[in-house]
């Protein structure tokens, strides 16, 4: 009885919140729909007329569309990849005891703490600016060819800058997932036989496997969405080349100003985030349970 | 073949010397147990003989070949740890099997080593488990397997049984002495546990602040210990220890005499006290007396032996047995 009564309790006292949750959730989202179905240009105000699902075909043949799909999985996998592998490397390195590690540790931290617009000028401005440029300097004094990274190579440009911001992230929580592996475990491998070779590939990969699934399944999140790394260097292009599914619902909605279409988007992405929720977790979700 | 000998070992950390000095001799097939309080170096003792620690100075020998600088896979030794430390994420056969798969052994001959070895440790059933799906005994079972497969030189135990309940630790001492009885290999065997130390070892070495106070056989030590700190060390419940004048009658120092080395009675004998406190086990009592002016003193008596708190008795030394100690704290003899 008691705990029956504890219970019902238990779902009045979570009602509010939840009840919050769902209309933050709901009410932008059923607006979000609402949109997509209308023709709604803020060229013409108070034009807005029913648009069925012409909004919808619209997006989907867009030839913009394809590239940006494949440019936000291309930004989500590649940042991804270096994240992770980066991330296990310096966590490796970071654990070796060493002079003034407090101090080598926030360094490491510290591109998270910065904002990504300010990352994004820093690096198009000092680093890959085919004039002022650090990179560019570098090419000259070795007698090459300074290269304009973010004219040429805009995608793999801006994986490189987001993947710069996201590694101390990884860092950080590989390295913690390592500071807790039982010292013991790692002695009784010596013991066995193991080489830091295998010491690895049996014990701290295995060891990290939970932690990795942690940055993979957050940083997928925040990866699908990025934005302001690509608006203020390459602006989408050259043409559609660094335009992502976020870059192009911002410029549907505010280069266009065409909402309807914009709303269109964002329902389809809505759905594909989905969809690449759905398949993380079933791949790598189960390392998460037990 | 399973032969340890340490020359002159010493161990410093930073300015503090953990071991300043240690010679020792461990024979082939002998069960040899470091005993003594946390803090005494007997872990760090171990460690220095498995390798997972440098030695500072000296030389350590295994199997009449020098080992002062050989990697802990080269020594020829398996150590069961504290902690078990077995991999989790790894199935018990895997983890019994790790270390002759990192020596490359040949699949087949792998199975039948792990089928060996789990037969001999009634794991058998259990080989597809995790070990976080297994006991605590059964953990202990599976590192002590993990540890047989490569068929070592020496075993070397870490406080194996301080994580398990006081049931399961008798019956895993026996097990592990069975064990030792079966294989004949030598077995070093770390414990801060006296009552492990005297059960099961050949040969007991007793550490205090990193030197060697006496090292011998499980009954020497209790007969005739070198010093204080053994004869405080070994036996329960504790040696008692009086000086002073009632000392001075036997021209020591201090005298020690066990409890059950105490003739009590109601009437008369040496000293006279009052009891303070009767634990009644059952096959014996100890009595703890306030004996006038020499203070408490610790008796064993048979458990028919009828007082309670506050009755008068009279304790007798068994002089035979009494041992006798130098301001120095050294045996007299």
């Amino acid at each position: 009885m008691a705990t029956l009564h504890t219970r019902s309790a238990a779902r009045l006292m979570i009602a509010p919140s939840v009840l919050l949750l769902l209309a933050w959730m709901i009410v932008p989202l059923a607006m979000t729909i609402y949109f997509s179905l209308l023709r709604y240009n803020l060229l013409m105000p108070g034009m807005e007329e029913f648009a069925g699902l012409s909004n919808y075909t619209y997006f989907l043949t867009d030839p913009a569309f394809f590239q940006a799909i494949f440019n936000t999985l291309a930004i989500v996998l590649g940042v991804l990849f270096i994240t992770v592998v980066g991330g296990i490397a310096l966590a490796l390195l970071l654990d070796q005891p060493m002079f003034g590690q407090g101090i080598v540790r926030i360094l490491v931290i510290a591109p998270f703490l910065i904002m990504p617009t300010v990352a994004a000028l820093v690096w198009k401005n000092m680093f890959m600016n085919p004039v002022n440029g650090l990179f560019a300097w570098v090419a000259k004094l070795v007698g090459l060819q300074p290269y304009d990274f973010l004219a040429n190579a805009p995608l793999v440009s801006i994986i490189i800058i987001v993947a710069w911001q996201w590694l101390p992230f990884a860092t950080l929580i590989l390295l913690t997932a390592l500071q807790s592996l039982d010292e013991e475990q790692k002695e009784a491998a010596q013991m066995d036989g193991a080489g830091a070779w295998s010491r690895f590939f049996y014990l701290v990969l295995p060891h990290l496997s939970r932690a990795i699934t942690v940055v993979i399944l957050i940083q997928t999140i925040f990866l699908l969405s990025v934005f302001a790394e690509i608006l203020v260097t390459t602006n989408g292009g050259p043409g559609t080349q660094s335009t992502n599914l976020t870059f192009l619902v911002y410029a549907q909605a505010l280069l266009q100003f065409d909402v309807g279409g914009a709303s269109a988007g964002g329902i389809i992405a809505v759905i594909l985030a989905n969809i690449v929720a759905f398949f993380l977790m079933r791949m790598i979700g189960k390392t998460l349970e037990a | 073949m399973g032969s340890i000998t340490l020359k002159n070992v010493s161990k410093v950390f930073g300015a503090h010397a953990v071991i300043p000095s240690i010679d020792l001799d461990i024979n082939d097939g002998e069960f040899v147990v470091f005993v003594g309080p946390s803090g005494c170096g007997k872990s760090t003792l171990l460690r220095l003989i498995a390798g997972l620690e440098d030695v500072s100075d000296g030389e350590i020998v295994i199997d009449g070949k020098k080992a002062t600088d050989l990697p802990p896979a080269r020594r020829g030794l398996s150590m069961v740890f504290q902690s078990y430390a077995l991999y989790p994420h790894m199935s018990v056969r895997s983890n019994i099997a790790f270390p002759l798969k990192m020596a490359g052994e040949d699949k087949a001959v792998i199975d039948k080593k792990v089928a060996d070895a789990a037969r001999v440790l009634n794991l058998t059933d259990y080989l597809d488990r995790k070990p976080r799906q297994l006991s605590g005994g059964q953990r202990q079972r599976v590192a002590i397997g993990r540890a047989i497969v490569r068929q070592p030189e020496a075993f070397l135990f870490d406080e194996p049984l301080s994580n398990l309940d006081a049931a399961l630790r008798v019956n895993m001492r026996l097990e592990i002495s069975q064990l030792h009885q079966q294989l004949k290999t030598t077995m070093v065997y770390v414990t801060h546990d006296q009552v492990e130390a005297m059960t099961m070892a050949d040969k007991i070495v007793v550490l205090n602040r990193g030197r060697i106070e006496q090292v011998g056989s499980p009954l020497d030590l209790y007969h005739k210990p070198d010093n204080l700190f053994v004869a405080g060390f070994i036996g329960s419940p504790k040696m008692n220890f009086i000086s002073g004048a009632p000392a001075a009658t036997y021209q020591a120092h201090t005298i020690g005499i066990r409890p059950e080395h105490l003739v009590l009675s109601k009437d008369q004998g040496t000293w006279r006290g009052t009891v303070g406190v009767a634990e009644h086990l059952g096959s014996d009592t100890f009595l703890h007396v306030n004996a006038d002016s020499i203070g408490t003193l610790t008796a064993r008596v048979s458990g028919d032996f009828a007082v309670t708190h506050g009755d008068q008795v009279f304790l007798t030394p068994d002089v035979q047995r009494l041992h006798k100690f130098d301001e120095k704290g050294l045996a007299i003899r």
